[in-house]
């Protein structure tokens, strides 16, 4: 199976990143671009054949390493 | 009493010698640790987690090093009392790893500061910081792209309220919450700084504002005050 990790900053926590990339769409013309905010997606290869163990070991894996509880939220995708 | 050490090395470690340099300064035994190792040397009073690149700051920066063998016996020494320093990639490996509260984001400004840091010091309430006065002035190099320190509103008050902030930045570099630099664990044992206190123990340094941390570690041990572990 695939599974597709997507990682967020959580809500309330500071973006610098989205912002500088706020800015520069701004200064490209991309008039209207409220907020931005940068997170990250992980794509795994599983052996599994089973979609519900492959979520769950995803999701230990998310809370183990792929993502950091403090300040991100993660969603799995698996296909 | 000597003070002994060990001072953690992982891939991408670049401080690791400097750290080994500025405790055998101050009269510590060092013994190196390879990450691979599954327990620490016996005898130890202090771990040090030393700055550098460790594992590429793949993923987030000390998230790798922090799920390192070594590190499951690190936790152990701090469950048992043992005294951890983290500096710089060090505090952001002991934090993965839970040994500190919070999290290290991307610098507010974006950019890799490296510059000396006027601070303050937050608290004298540790083996860390016994030689220096509550609010004294001192100056550290920093050198980091995410040393900016955020926790949420419960841990933060917990952190000032207990008396656990060591170092503040005097002119924050970072974007910091509260200006913190450094921080130390509910039992006073585990210091993370972002400023380099090794990196400051030789005039040569430019300055020696960071000599008196390992200073006052080793006469905390000559004291035997560090007993633990």
């Amino acid at each position: 199976m695939r599974a597709r990790v997507h990682v967020t900053l959580k809500r309330g926590v500071l973006d610098p990143q989205g912002e500088a990339v706020r800015q520069a769409l701004g200064a490209l013309g991309f008039a209207g671009v409220g907020e931005v905010r940068v997170g990250k997606v992980i794509e795994l290869d599983l052996d599994s054949t089973d979609a519900v163990a492959a979520r769950a070991e995803v999701e230990a894996m998310c809370k183990a390493l792929l993502a950091n509880a403090v300040i991100e939220n993660f969603d799995v995708e698996v296909a | 009493m000597t003070l002994r050490a060990g001072v953690l090395v992982f891939p991408g470690s670049n401080c690791d010698r400097d750290l080994a340099v500025a405790l055998r300064r101050a009269g510590a035994e060092v013994v190196m640790v390879w990450h691979k190792e599954a327990s620490l040397p016996a005898g130890l009073d202090l771990v040090g987690v030393p700055c550098g690149f460790s594992f590429g700051d793949y993923l987030r920066c000390g998230a790798i090093a922090a799920r390192a063998p070594i590190m499951g016996a690190v936790a152990a020494f701090a469950t048992a009392g043992g005294h951890v320093i983290g500096i710089c990639n060090g505090f952001q490996v002991l934090i993965e790893a839970g040994l500190l509260p919070g999290a290290l984001m991307r610098n507010a400004g974006l950019k890799f500061v490296c510059a000396p840091a006027p601070l303050s010091v937050g608290t004298p309430d540790s083996a860390f910081t016994r030689r220096y006065a509550r609010s004294e002035a001192l100056s550290l190099p920093i050198a980091h792209h995410d040393g900016a320190f955020v926790a949420n509103a419960t841990t933060l008050a917990r952190l000032e309220g207990e008396d656990r902030v060591a170092f503040r930045y005097r002119a924050n570099p970072n974007g910091s919450m509260n200006a913190i630099a450094g921080v130390l664990s509910q039992n006073r044992r585990v210091l993370g700084l972002m400023p380099h206190p090794e990196r400051a123990v030789d005039p040569a340094h430019g300055g020696v504002d960071g000599a008196r941390l390992f200073a006052g570690l080793a006469e905390a041990v000559a004291a035997g005050a560090l007993e633990g572990a």
